[in-house]
């Protein structure tokens, strides 16, 4: 036996109370973890936003929309190196539920505005000799079974179509792959051409312009200029970034990132409140054994260590598992069943629930542990 | 002081302040403990036995006075230093014998090996060598509860000479055992002094005890007030 022998067998004391302190933990860093992603999942947009990326708006709301004829005018305006426009569709494929952000774009202009979405170019040519031809991100071919050729129905909501009915029937002629892992795959983009010709209204209309400047540097003043030229029209603009536009258009719903942050403060401080709690008791139980330790010789330091070592294994065991079981719930995608398109576990939160994991150990045991240090061995052998 | 001398108190008081109230418990206690001796300290309640065992345990501090034990000035020791020369140099042994219950009898009697640099081997050499001593080597994977109360004691003992101290303190050792097995205790504590040359400090309420010391010493108010011969 070597003194984490000891540590161990303390933990066959109260097996139940044991258990019950590990799952607590397990619980609040299966939250942390879970959290974690879907805070992820809101801010993924912001994060990958390109620096060099500008997107225009209508100044009142993102529903007003743009006319067509401002992409000319944009690519005029000194410092835009490119511009290309994209617009909600928001139709359903089957069932609500199944829900897929749907965009009308001009495929050439958009994909070389989003170079993180790659597409092989012999699907790209077919696109573009396909009217009716859509590309599908790899997440979204991958949830539903679509394969290059499929022929898929969607059933509009805002855009009718001028022939009737509401189905617009697409043919999947690409599938793009991410860049990297906080790319969007989700994407479902056709030919705003074959959009515009065959919506029962608002011909000529965009939702908003992606511009892409020659110097992030002057991003600011290029935003100026757009808004600029376009005031006192009929439809004034407002150009931010695109990080900035993500971020509003998340937080339509509230800033997640502050209330997930908010939930989690709260957690972890219930739990600390449940681990510390744990541990004073069990060193109140153990006074007088604390006391048979340092009268045999243990010093103050060896008896702090051992109850801060006690305190950092039930949080370890705990905020491991919850960490591991977080891990498998997260990769098992998306519980919104689309609406969060990019949800997987970030690498670096992981880091930082292991710190945490660490962190709320001690903790947990710091107050315990100090009074174990500062017990006098005449005092705690004396009790009953 | 002579060579033989284990154990040397000087002038020792001890007072405890309980508010603004000081209760002096032992007043200019002065002692010498030969090595080898059994010395029974008795003593009605609160008259200071087990606050004068606790100085020469290290335990406590003297607040005025010199303790001097196998020539180290105890007193003069502090925390860490003074932790490491009762895991050396002492053993304890309690009323209620203080063991760890989750741990077994052998796990019980390893505690003190475990601050020592001895390896996984020669600690279980150790401590198979001291529960032979007090007869308990077929008892060696049992836990406290599983024990009876001279069992336990027994246990408390090989603990307190596994890590071969000169210097054996036991506070009470048959006051919660029965005349038979306290008796067995006191047999075992007797062989520890004559066979294996152990000093042994024993603070008891029972004349009965203290006879089977070399030397019995009367406290009374927190003085030495008799010397009697056991």
């Amino acid at each position: 036996m070597r003194l984490a022998g000891i540590v161990v067998s303390n933990f066959k004391r109260h097996r139940l109370r044991t258990a019950l302190t590990v799952l607590s933990i397990l619980v609040a860093f299966v939250l942390f973890g879970y959290l974690a992603a879907i805070k992820k999942a809101f801010e993924a947009g912001v994060d990958v936003a390109g620096k060099d990326r500008l997107v225009v708006r209508h100044k009142i709301s993102i529903i007003q929309m743009l006319p067509v004829s401002y992409e000319a005018d944009i690519e005029r305006i000194d410092g835009v190196k490119e511009a290309t426009h994209a617009s909600w569709f928001g139709g359903i494929y089957k069932e609500p539920r199944n829900f897929i952000p749907q965009f009308p774009v001009k495929p050439e202009e958009f994909m070389a505005m989003y170079p993180e979405f790659r597409l092989p170019p012999a699907q790209m040519d077919a696109w573009l000799r396909t009217r009716t031809g859509a590309v599908v991100g790899r997440r979204t071919a991958d949830k539903f079974g679509w394969k290059i050729g499929d022929k898929i129905p969607i059933q509009a909501t805002i855009w009718r179509p001028k022939s009737g009915g509401n189905t617009w029937t697409f043919d999947i002629v690409g599938i793009y792959e991410g860049a990297e892992e906080e790319t969007d795959t989700t994407l479902f983009l056709f030919r705003y051409d074959y959009f515009d010709e065959n919506r029962s209204f608002g011909e000529g209309a965009v939702g908003w312009y992606y511009i892409r400047v020659s110097d992030p540097a002057r991003a600011a003043q290029i935003a100026l200029k757009v808004d600029e030229t376009f005031a006192n029209s009929a439809y004034e603009t407002k150009t931010e970034t695109e990080g900035a536009f993500v971020k509003a258009f998340a937080e339509q719903a509230g800033n997640i990132g502050k209330i997930i942050t908010f939930i989690l403060t709260a957690v972890f401080f219930t739990i600390l409140l449940v681990a510390g709690n744990t541990m004073a008791q069990a060193v109140r139980e153990r006074t007088q054994e604390l006391g048979v330790l340092k009268a045999v010789g243990f010093t103050d330091g060896q008896v702090l260590g051992l109850v801060l070592v006690e305190s950092c294994i039930i949080s370890i065991v705990g905020g491991s598992i919850g960490l591991a079981l977080s891990w498998r719930l997260v990769a098992a995608g998306d519980p919104t069943g689309g609406a969060l398109p990019i949800f997987f576990f970030p690498p670096g939160e992981l880091v930082m629930g292991a710190l945490y994991v660490v962190l709320l150990g001690l903790a947990a045991g710091a107050v315990p542990a100090i009074q174990a240090m500062r017990l006098n061995p005449v005092d705690a052998l004396r009790r009953e | 002081m002579s060579n033989d001398t284990l154990v040397r108190l000087g002038g020792v008081e001890k007072t405890f302040r309980r508010g603004s109230e000081e209760i002096h418990v032992l007043h200019e206690l002065s002692l010498e403990i030969p090595n080898g001796e059994f010395l029974a300290l008795m003593g009605p309640s609160g008259s200071g036995k087990s606050t004068l065992l606790n100085l020469i345990a290290g335990l406590d501090k003297p607040t005025r006075g010199t303790i001097e034990i196998g020539g180290e000035r105890i007193d003069q020791m502090a925390g860490r230093a003074l932790a490491g020369w009762r895991a050396r140099h002492v053993g304890l042994v309690f009323q209620f014998y203080n063991l760890l219950p989750v741990l077994s009898a052998e796990k019980n009697v390893e505690l003190p090996l475990l601050l020592t640099s001895l390896s996984n081997a020669e600690r279980k050499r150790h401590v198979a060598n001291a529960l032979e001593i007090v007869g308990l080597s077929h008892r060696a994977k049992h836990t406290p509860r599983t024990l009876s109360g001279g069992e336990q004691q027994r246990v408390g003992i090989a603990r307190a000479i596994v890590s071969d101290s000169t210097l054996v303190l036991a506070d009470e050792p048959t006051g919660d055992l029965d005349r038979k097995t306290g008796d067995g205790i006191l047999d075992l504590l007797q062989a520890l002094n004559r066979e294996h040359g152990k000093t042994i400090v024993m603070v008891t309420h029972d004349a009965h005890a203290a006879k089977r010391s070399n030397r019995v010493l009367y406290l009374l108010d927190g003085q030495l007030s008799t010397e009697l011969a056991a």
